[in-house]
């Protein structure tokens, strides 16, 4: 396997890994507002989410790092063109960041229904961006011959690409809730089961519809050999059957369902992608690929050593921390934000 | 508009708001994790009401400095895809690394440090907070490494035009990353500590809580005084090192046109005409310079006029003068600032030392408006790093202008430079607010309404008013 190869894997395991982490914490932040009655249930939901979102954050960050060290073109022709994306996606994020800190600071009705907002905005759109991006990743966006991307925001909006934005954010919320009913207990853990199972079959038909137009209309699903449509359809499968172990009040395989189907749609999109790392629609010539959009050899080196050292750590540690926070929220003892 | 202008000024404005809150959090992190170290030894709860309370200021300002964080990470490819295309291979590691090594750290430990307090044993809580002030300080290191390569450029080669790495031990060893760095690192332990002296001065004045914040103040004012001297020390070691370096932007911090006598003088204040390459009305300290600049009482230093034609014959015709004006003025006001930070830190020792504090209310008065000394220093500081490097982004290699989106139109930058600045300035409003608001309250006031009575500890834990 080439250097360049394997960063292409690495980059794909952060944002999978991202699309996991802050995936539940993306649905946690959406519907902590509804399905709280009070504020001190929506605390309650929004501790689940306590002391780990902010390192989730992280690997979005570490993937963006990486893709400006390993791929400076694929960071530069992806960042630059989908600028006015980013920048929601930015406001939101910092947002939400904030929001998470200050909402529990004071004691005032206004106050908490203020950054209440803000946690919902900023959780609901970056999903849904996000979607729309992984969308536009597969349907290729126009490049030309200097590696630029040109065009606006609004082109990247067709409906194939809103679709997109909606099944994932939908996803997100599903599997937001299949973690609440891992870190809460009675009524609360209940009512995100509930809810959960409302929201299952708008999410099934999305991810459906999404799976199908991707077929027909891109060929990532394709582009190694049919044998990958195993890829999406594993994806739906494990959301069909989360949606019955929820109902059977399973919830940790009904949260690995979610989370598997996650990782199925992330993977199938990078592996469809490769060796492209972008598609250009004014012809294959302008496709950046793990070959033309990377760093040197020495650099890649470097890096790896590096990096394949750090992440066993991080890894160790995150873990870890979910290990120390494995308990329930009581309620009674969870007072924090 | 220009996009390039609205690049700069987009890029300007939200690093500098970055780097306001950056500084404080290494250092309340630095005097949070000293203050729990001691709570730990003595087990004297009134160490532990400390570390609560500042660690509350500590958590509002590291909550900014993160969300501001992750604009500045995608900034470079979204602004600036030229210079990422170009440098990606050198500069992109040393931000993949800081990720990886430091914000995971930063982040992970103070959750648990946050969430920890009655799940972790004493010393693995204890130990978080020491975690994350070393990834903030690791972090700061990498940052800086990949800054250090913009002024110094070293370890590359071109290659298909494009600059790549081919020694990394070089960048790692980068003789501008080693005075920078120091330099930054005790800056921000001053910014923390004169903050945290500066709102105990405050507490003092105001006879609340005297116990604790006259402790905070005497813990507080030695890292500031320690960590000043640091910094005035190796500033100076950073002023001899540009002149070999960036010549262009020490000149442009003395106003000097011509070369300098020899010995050469130091400029305290003067009137700068950049349209006419004049520098008049000055007021000079004699040596001053030639000891700056070569630890000796002789040595003539380059004027700009001389560089320029220098920089002509090496890199083709141009303009290599940066806003002369800009680079004076901060380089003077980051060295006043040091300065009274240096007396006021040494004369506060004194007086906390023989606990006169109260009997001083002009003095405690003064470190409360100190506090805005090290936030100018750390500002003024930058904007003379930065701006004495133009043209260059990075110095010899590429300019500033060749180095934005040419994809990404004014209007776009527009749009986002306004929506960042709104949400910013908001920001800084409740942060403000907050900070006020947590002061006045002090530690362990009781808050005086519960949302519901369930939700108060059965055992009365004291923790809880942190994330109330
Ligand atoms: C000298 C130190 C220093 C400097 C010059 C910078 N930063 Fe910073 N940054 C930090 C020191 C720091 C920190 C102390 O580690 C922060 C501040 C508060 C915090 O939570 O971490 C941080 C947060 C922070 C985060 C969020 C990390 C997280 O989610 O935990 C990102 C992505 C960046 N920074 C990126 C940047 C970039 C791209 C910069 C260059 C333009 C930059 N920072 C300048
Ligand atoms: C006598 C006092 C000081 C001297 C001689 C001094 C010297 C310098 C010099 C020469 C630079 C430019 C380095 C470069 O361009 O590469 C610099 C930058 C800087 N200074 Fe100072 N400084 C002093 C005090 C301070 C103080 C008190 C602070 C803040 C508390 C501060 C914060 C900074 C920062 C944040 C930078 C930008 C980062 C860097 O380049 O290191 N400085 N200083
Ligand atoms: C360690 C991280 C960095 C810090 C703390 C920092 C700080 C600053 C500051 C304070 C300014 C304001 C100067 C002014 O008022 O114009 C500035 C300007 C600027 N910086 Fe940096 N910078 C950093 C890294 C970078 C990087 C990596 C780039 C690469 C593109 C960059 C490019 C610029 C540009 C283009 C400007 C505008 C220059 C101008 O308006 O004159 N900086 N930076």
């Amino acid at each position: 396997m080439e250097l360049s190869e394997l960063w292409f894997l690495l980059i794909a395991f952060m944002f999978t890994l991202f699309f996991v982490l802050e995936g539940f914490d993306f649905g946690v932040g959406t519907v902590a507002k509804y399905l709280g009655r009070d504020d001190y249930e929506k605390r309650v939901y929004l501790n689940s989410i306590g002391p780990f979102w902010d390192a989730n954050e992280v690997w979005l960050i570490s993937a963006g790092a990486a893709m400006f060290a390993a791929f400076p073109h694929w960071y530069a022709t992806l960042f630059s063109g989908f600028y006015i994306a980013f920048v929601f996606m930015l406001l939101a994020l910092i947002l939400r960041g904030v929001a998470f800190e200050f909402r529990g600071k004071v004691d005032h009705p206004v106050w908490k229904q203020v950054w209440d907002w803000a946690i919902f905005i900023g959780s609901v759109v970056p999903p849904f961006l996000w979607g729309v991006a992984l969308t536009n990743f597969m349907t290729g966006v126009p490049i030309d011959q200097h590696k630029e991307m040109i065009g606006g925001f609004l082109q990247l909006l067709h409906p194939f690409a809103l679709l997109g934005g909606v099944m994932f954010t939908l996803l997100c919320i599903v599997h937001g809730l299949q973690f609440i009913t891992l870190r809460t207990e009675g009524e609360l853990q209940e009512r995100a089961r509930v809810a959960s199972s409302r929201f299952a079959p708008a999410v099934l038909l999305a991810l459906l519809a999404f799976a199908a137009a991707g077929l027909w209309k891109t060929d990532i699903f394709t582009s190694h050999g049919t044998g990958w449509i195993a890829l999406p359809l594993l994806a739906w499968g494990t959301l069909l059957l989360s949606t019955i172990l929820n109902k059977k009040k399973r919830n940790r395989l009904s949260f690995l369902m979610t989370t598997i189907t996650i990782i199925a749609l992330t993977a199938s999109v990078f592996i469809g992608l490769f060796p492209r790392v972008m598609i250009s629609t004014l012809g294959a010539a302008n496709d950046l690929t793990v070959y033309n959009a990377s760093s040197g050899d020495y650099s890649l080196k470097v890096m790896s050593y590096i990096s394949l050292t750090l992440i066993p750590f991080v890894l160790a540690y995150q873990g870890w921390s979910y290990y120390v926070f494995r308990e329930r929220l009581k309620g009674k003892d969870q007072l924090e934000y | 508009m220009d996009p390039l202008f609205l690049a700069r000024i987009q890029f300007a404005s939200t690093t500098i708001f970055h780097y306001l809150f950056v500084p404080m959090s290494i250092g309340l992190a630095l005097t949070i994790a000293i203050m729990q170290t001691i709570y730990h030894r003595t087990g004297d709860e009134k160490y532990k009401k400390m570390t609560k309370f500042w660690g509350t200021m500590f958590l509002i300002n590291f909550a900014v400095g993160v969300v501001t964080g992750i604009l500045q990470e995608f900034q470079f490819g979204m602004n600036w895809s030229t210079y990422s295309r170009f440098v990606g291979d050198v500069f992109g590691p040393s931000l993949a690394i800081e990720g990886l090594l430091a914000f995971f750290m930063e982040s992970t430990f103070i959750g648990l440090w946050v969430f920890g307090w009655d799940r972790l044993p004493k010393r693995v809580h204890l130990l978080s907070i020491w975690l994350v002030l070393f990834g903030t300080v690791l972090s700061a290191f990498w940052i800086l490494t990949a800054n250090s390569f913009m002024h110094h450029p070293v370890g590359f080669e071109y290659f298909e035009g494009r600059a790549q790495m081919n020694d990394f031990l070089a960048l790692l060893t980068n003789p501008q990353l080693w005075v920078q760095f120091p330099h930054v690192l005790f800056s921000a332990f001053a910014t923390g500590a004169f903050f945290v002296a500066g709102i105990s001065a405050w507490k003092i004045l105001k006879k609340q809580q005297l116990d604790m914040f006259k402790k905070s103040f005497q813990i507080s004012i030695i890292i500031a005084t320690v960590s000043t001297v640091v910094v005035l020390f190796v500033g100076h070691q950073q002023a001899v090192h540009l002149l070999t370096t960036q010549p262009m932007k020490m000149a442009a911090a003395e106003a000097l046109w011509e070369d300098s006598a020899d010995p050469a003088p130091f400029t305290v204040v003067a009137k700068i005409n950049p349209y006419e390459k004049t520098t008049t009305n000055e007021i000079q300290i004699p040596y001053m310079l030639s000891v700056l600049s070569f630890n000796k009482f002789s040595g003539q230093v380059e004027g700009m006029n001389t560089i320029q034609k220098h920089y002509e014959e090496k890199y083709g015709p141009g303009n290599y003068i940066p806003p002369v004006r800009t680079v004076f003025w901060s380089f003077r006001t980051m060295v006043f600032a040091g300065t009274i930070m240096l007396l006021l830190g040494v004369y506060g020792w004194f007086v906390s030392r023989r606990n006169k504090l109260e009997q001083n209310p002009l003095f405690m008065k003064v470190m409360v408006y100190a506090i805005a000394l090290p936030f100018i220093g750390n500002t003024v500081g930058w904007i003379m790093t930065e701006m004495g490097r133009q043209p260059w982004v990075v110095f010899g290699v590429m300019k500033t202008e060749d180095a934005v989106s040419p994809n990404v139109t004014a209007g776009q930058v527009l749009f986002s430079l306004i929506s960042f600045s709104t949400l910013y300035a908001i920001l800084a409003g409740v942060a403000v607010y907050l900070y006020v608001r947590t002061i006045k309250q002090g530690a362990f006031q009781e808050k005086t309404v519960e949302v519901d009575v369930d939700a108060v500890d059965p055992s009365g834990r004291e923790d809880d008013y942190i994330w109330n």
